[in-house]
């Protein structure tokens, strides 16, 4: 470890504190506090890929921490403390697993992404190899966190994190992605939350709660030819 | 070489021993400027042990041989510890006789016999606080070896001055796994010592209470080496997040009797910002309710088991 | 066979005596005074002299011999290695203490007869001890059954109670199952070569495919008799149900036999385990480790929560030897050495620790006739003898240094220190977890230790009836003294035991440990490498400060002492009942444990003049594996059920008809 440049172990310090800061995602119940995770993970992010630019010296890095540090540390989070102010959702339900549960399924979920990772590092010839693993727990945890919320909110944070796993992902695997499609994705989601905020509106509308376990009654009822509730049939015949 | 051993060995033990009521008036101290209050007394502690051994001992009427031998032995205990637990220097002739690992087991024996006692007795207050303190215990002492894991690991050894000599004396090095296991630890430290959002040190009421319902029954000399060994307690924990995390300026085999003296003041400056930095969480935190501790000391757990695998996997 | 120049020979002779002993118990099968205190003392004083003759012949080569009985032509093959003679010194060392406990505590009532009794202990002992020297799949089995079927008429003594009887059935059902699965196992072994020797075994070379097969079915079989999960559902009922000094021999030996065979199997029989052996066994171990105790915790039967503790301990013990396979398969061998002596030692403080809680109970049980956890308390009062020496027992249990528990568990921990370094992807990430299983396990059977010795022992008592509780005899006294010193010794001097346990292992399984040259008193587990324990100087260390403390305060003060009645909170008198009962103190493991178990409440309503709360804690996998196992045979049982008639020349028909197809097949 003391033979480390100062930079990689900052770096390696950086992916450390990415997988904490899911697991404090997975652990998380405000759906406010949830955003401000996601705020300091971009910020994170940023940090990491500034480190990764000074380093290796590849300037389409700077710019692309120049987006992480626009899109995903200022404007998306914005976006979403604006819609959670509008929808007034500030607690998710407790989750559908206890805490406890919650973080031992994480903790299995990292133990496998470590070991899947550490064949993929041993071909990966970048410096950041070995947080290689980390990234891709970070995508996993963000899955977690995906399957155990009820409010959609915490979904979509839940996306946002994955997205941001999967950025850090290739930046160690490969120093990034090309210029265009990171453009391509951060646009990408940029729409994404858009549209979603436009459907958390409409779910609102129609069932007065962004409960998402009210989705459950859309579902093809088993007997034929009588829809369950008017309501919700008539949701999806209009979109 | 060989005095100068048995002087750090003396010196931290007595250290310690005189220190650990200070320590906890200092953080008591603070607690009471932070949330406004008028501070009492620093040397507080002191005077409560000393009249607490001036007073008649009164013990309940069915008490066994055992609760009045418990006392001595969870401070016996403490002192054992404060004696294996590098706070000035790495060259302890005494830690060959206990690492990391038994260093655990003590504190569980201390621990088991603190609820014993407490059971003995046979009231309700009593057995609750045991059961209860044995709930905190079975989760923190899991989580407190992973701890001392991730730290051996990185070190080669369990031996607890060797892992501090080992951090301190090579260079600045940032270890992701350690800043996991640091949090682990401050959470194992807030349970372990019946801080704020587990049990609350200055309530008497039962419903919350954990360590102060076990000591309930205890009166005169008993309790004040309890109290004093629940000091010696915080002091131990303290030191032992120092050696594994904090132990730079501990004085290592190569220093000699000066480097002894300036670890002398580094250790009262980090105490004193610990103190600080204990009354400041206690502060802004609100006591748990008991069954959210398990998921508070599973956080725990998780952190220093996270931070064994980023250890693996980072090698760092 | 006369005369005795081995130490093989001695061996043999000794658990000739103890099958002696045994017959004589029918001479005068009503008298407690001629089995109590003539023949179990001399079944005692057989235990010392064979783990003394165990002890000296460890360090001995192997010596074999043939023995001229049994059926024509089919001779029993014996044979003494190290690892047998390890297990003899365990068997011999524990029942000393037992049978002289056991001496003093078998009083006449109803039941099987002292005199039968007898027999039946002493051909256990025998036929345990057989286990161990058997070289041929034939004498082993015969010992093996013999084994279960004494004990199985030991733990069915009081047969007049139905559920003793269920409990029984049980423990032969799944002891069976198990010797089936030994039997298979000895058939994959033999190779083809039709010899069933265990010289044959060791020179067949079984492909990985069989190899491996043979190893899963001598786990399935040895892990029934050592109550794995999901094999365990006998032990909590066998053990509470035979009588004390019985269940101290089976758990502290009878278990044992089945960590003799695994290892016995696997490195001998089966030649070298593939590592990969290893994690299932330490996943198994692990398992039950945890199931085991979180079980133990919420037990109100005092020797239902020590059966429940020994899955415990023999999951860490089977953990640990799946961490020894590991590290052997992989060619770490020095720190294989360091897991299979964790295994080892661990059996051995195991053997010690629960003989000693088991027969601590066994005094309780004597002196109230009492085995509810909810109706002792307060016996340190009147029971001081038996208090203190089980305290040391349970503190053992619970991992407390200077005791001897602490060394096996600080052992194995400092072997799951380089887990991490084993050359497998995944694995090597999922090892360093399981070391924290192991803390977690460790940490629980303190609180299991702190329920156990705090319910019976401490607080006020909880019936009236205690008060007429009385100590233990003299006898009774001397076997548990015997068991604690044991645990107190193997504690204080762990590198004499290395020392011992360094050969064995060593013979074995080819792993050795190296020296590392550090003086008697300082355990150092790997040479070059920082960490030691020396647990006399901790030990030293800790009691002069708690004495120096004593006489300071009793110099500079004074101690007087005053008795009151205890702190009620203004409330009023308190009693008994307001103490947590086990059931309250097992509250928060089924809180944080839920999901382990099936819980069935009772709670009052509002409304209920004589409210009641109950709460029966039940194992999830006997509902969900062994209720549907035993419908489905019963479903098959019953689509057969029409072969029954009750009608004698049906009977004679179907023999008739089977007689003439296999005739016909013999065409």
């Amino acid at each position: 470890m003391a033979g480390t440049p100062f930079d990689l172990q900052l770096l390696n310090l950086c992916a450390a504190l990415l997988l904490l800061l899911s697991f404090a995602m997975l652990a998380q119940r405000r759906v406010v506090t949830l955003v401000n995770l996601l705020a300091i993970q971009g910020a994170l992010l940023f940090v990491a890929t500034l480190l990764l630019a000074w380093r290796t010296g590849e300037h389409h890095l700077y710019l692309s921490a120049a987006l992480t540090l626009a899109l995903k540390v200022l404007l998306l989070p914005w976006l979403l403390h604006r819609l959670i102010r509008r929808l007034q959702v500030y607690w998710d339900t407790e989750p559908l697993l206890n805490i406890s549960g919650t973080m031992l399924i994480g903790l299995l979920v990292v133990v496998f992404a470590f070991g899947l990772a550490q064949p993929i590092a041993a071909l990966a010839s970048t410096a950041t190899r070995s947080a290689i693993g980390i990234a891709l727990a970070v995508i996993l945890l963000s899955f977690v966190t995906m399957i155990t919320r009820r409010k959609a909110m915490s979904q979509v944070v839940g996306f946002l994190s994955m997205e941001n796993g999967l950025f850090f992902g290739a930046m160690s695997a490969t120093y990034g992605m090309p210029m265009i499609v990171e453009f391509g994705v951060a646009l990408d989601v940029l729409v994404a939350v858009l549209v979603l905020g436009v459907f958390f509106f409409q779910i609102r509308e129609q069932f007065d709660s962004l409960d998402l376990h009210h989705l459950e009654s859309l579902k093809e009822s088993p007997t034929f030819g009588k829809s369950p509730s008017p309501a919700p049939a008539r949701s999806v015949q209009e979109n | 070489m060989k005095p100068l051993e048995i002087l750090t060995q003396a010196l931290e033990l007595i250290a310690a021993l005189a220190a650990a009521p200070l320590f906890l008036g200092w953080v008591n101290q603070c607690r009471a400027w932070l949330q406004n209050r008028r501070a009492p007394s620093i040397w507080l502690p002191y005077r409560g042990i000393r009249k607490l051994f001036h007073k008649d001992a009164v013990i309940a009427e069915n008490a066994s041989p055992l609760f009045r031998v418990a006392p001595y032995i969870v401070f016996g205990a403490m002192v054992v510890a404060a004696g294996i637990i590098p706070s000035m220097g790495t060259r302890l002739p005494f830690t060959i006789a206990a690492d990391a690992i038994a260093l655990v087991g003590l504190l569980a024996t201390a621990r088991v016999f603190l609820s014993l006692a407490a059971i003995d007795i046979g009231t309700a207050f009593g057995t609750l606080g045991a059961r209860r303190e044995m709930m905190v215990g079975f989760l923190a002492e899991p989580a407190l070896l992973m701890v001392i894991f991730v730290a051996s690991i990185i070190s080669a050894t369990t031996a607890l001055p060797a892992i501090a000599e080992n951090l301190a004396t090579q260079t600045l090095g940032l270890y992701p796994s350690l800043a996991f296991t640091a949090i682990a630890f401050t959470l194992i430290l807030l349970a372990e010592n019946a801080r704020i959002p587990i049990d609350n040190p200055a309530t008497h009421l039962e419903l919350t209470m954990i360590h102060e319902a076990m000591v309930l029954e205890y009166s005169a000399r008993h309790l004040a080496l309890m109290e004093w060994a629940a000091a010696l307690k915080l002091l131990n924990y303290a030191c032992i997040g120092f050696a594994l995390f904090l132990p730079w300026g501990i004085s290592t085999g190569t220093g000699g009797p000066l480097s002894l003296l300036a670890s002398i003041p580094l250790l009262a400056a980090k105490l004193t910002v610990t103190g600080a930095a204990l009354a400041l969480i206690e502060t802004i935190s609100a006591k748990l309710r008991v069954f959210r501790v398990p998921e508070f000391l599973a956080i725990a757990f998780l952190l220093a088991v996270l931070g064994l695998l980023v250890h693996l996997l980072l090698g760092a | 066979m006369l005369y005795i120049d081995s130490s093989m020979r001695a061996c043999l002779a000794l658990l000739a005596l103890w099958a002696l002993i045994g017959v004589a118990g029918l001479l005068r099968p009503m008298s407690v005074g001629f089995v109590g205190r003539m023949l179990f003392p001399l079944g005692a004083l057989c235990g010392v002299v064979l783990a003394v003759v165990a002890a000296t012949s460890i360090g001995a080569p192997a010596e074999q011999a043939v023995l001229k009985i049994g059926l024509p032509d089919l001779p029993m093959h014996v044979r003494r290695d190290a690892l047998a003679s390890f297990f003899l010194l365990l068997l011999g060392a524990t029942s000393a203490g037992i049978s002289i406990f056991a001496a003093g505590y078998f009083r006449r009532g109803q039941g099987t007869a002292p005199g039968l009794m007898c027999l039946q202990y002493h051909l256990f002992l025998a036929s345990m001890g057989f286990v161990l020297l058997a070289d041929d799949a034939y004498a082993f089995m015969v010992a093996w059954e013999t084994m279960a079927l004494s004990s199985y008429f030991l733990v069915t003594t009081q047969h007049g109670l139905p559920e003793i009887r269920r409990a029984g059935f049980l423990y032969l059902l799944i002891a069976h199952v198990g010797a089936l699965a030994i039997l298979l196992s000895f058939g994959v072994m033999q190779g083809g070569s039709w010899q069933f020797t265990f010289d044959a075994m060791r020179g067949a070379h079984l492909t990985p495919y069989w190899a491996a097969v043979a190893f899963l079915l001598a786990l399935f079989g040895f892990g029934a008799k050592a109550g794995l999960v999901p094999l365990h559902v006998w032990l909590p009922e066998a053990h509470p149900a035979a009588p004390s000094p019985v269940s101290a021999l089976m758990s502290g030996a009878m278990l044992k036999m089945a960590v003799y065979g695994v290892l016995r199997v696997s490195f001998d029989l089966l030649g070298k385990p593939e590592w990969w052996w290893g994690l299932v066994l330490l996943a198994v171990g692990l398992f039950s480790a945890l199931y085991g105790v979180t079980f133990a915790a919420v037990q109100t039967d005092m020797k239902r929560l020590l059966a429940w503790s020994s899955i415990e301990n023999l999951g860490i013990v089977f953990a640990a030897i799946g961490l020894g396979i590991v590290f052997h398969g992989v060619g770490m061998n020095s720190l294989a050495a360091l897991a299979l002596i964790a295994a080892l030692y661990h059996s051995l403080n195991h053997a010690f620790m629960k003989s000693l809680l088991f027969l601590g109970t066994g005094a309780v049980l004597h002196s109230t006739g009492e085995r509810n956890l909810g109706r002792l308390g307060g016996l340190i009062h009147r029971m001081p003898w038996v208090a203190w020496l089980t305290l040391v027992g349970a503190l053992a249990m619970a991992g407390l240094p200077p005791l001897n528990g602490f060394v096996s568990e600080w052992l194995l921990l400092q072997a799951f220190l380089f887990a991490h370094q084993v050359p497998r992807t995944f694995v090597n990430m999922i090892l360093p977890v399981g070391a924290a299983l192991v803390a977690l396990s460790a940490a629980l059977a303190a609180y299991v230790m702190v329920k156990f010795f705090g319910v019976i022992f401490l607080g006020q008592p909880r019936e009236p009836a205690l008060a007429r509780a009385h100590d233990a005899g003299l006898l009774e006294r001397i076997g548990l003294i015997w068991l604690a010193l044991g645990c107190l010794l193997l504690g204080l001097l762990p590198t004499y035991v290395i020392d011992t346990l360094r050969t064995v292992v060593a013979q074995f399984s080819g792993a050795l440990l190296p020296s590392t040259g550090a003086p008697w008193w300082l355990l150092v587990p790997l040479a070059g490498r920082q960490a030691s324990y020396s647990a006399p100087v901790f030990l030293i260390a800790l009691a002069s400060i708690v004495v120096l403390t004593a006489l300071l305060v009793r110099r500079f003060y004074h101690h007087r002492v005053r008795r009151a009645a205890a702190w009620d909170g203004g409330f009023g008198r308190l009693n008994a009942r307001m103490q947590d009962t086990a059931e309250g103190f097992g509250q928060p493991i089924r809180h944080i444990f839920g999901a382990f178990f099936a819980v069935q409440r009772e709670l009052p309503s509002a409304f209920d003049s004589a409210p009641r709360y109950g709460v029966v804690v039940g194992d999830r996998i006997w509902q969900w594996v062994y209720l549907p196992l035993g419908t489905l045979v019963q479903r098959i049982a019953d689509s057969f059920a029409w072969l029954q008639q009750g009608r004698i020349s049906t009977y004679l028909l179907y023999s008739f008809i089977t007689l003439i197809a296999l005739l016909a097949l013999m065409l």
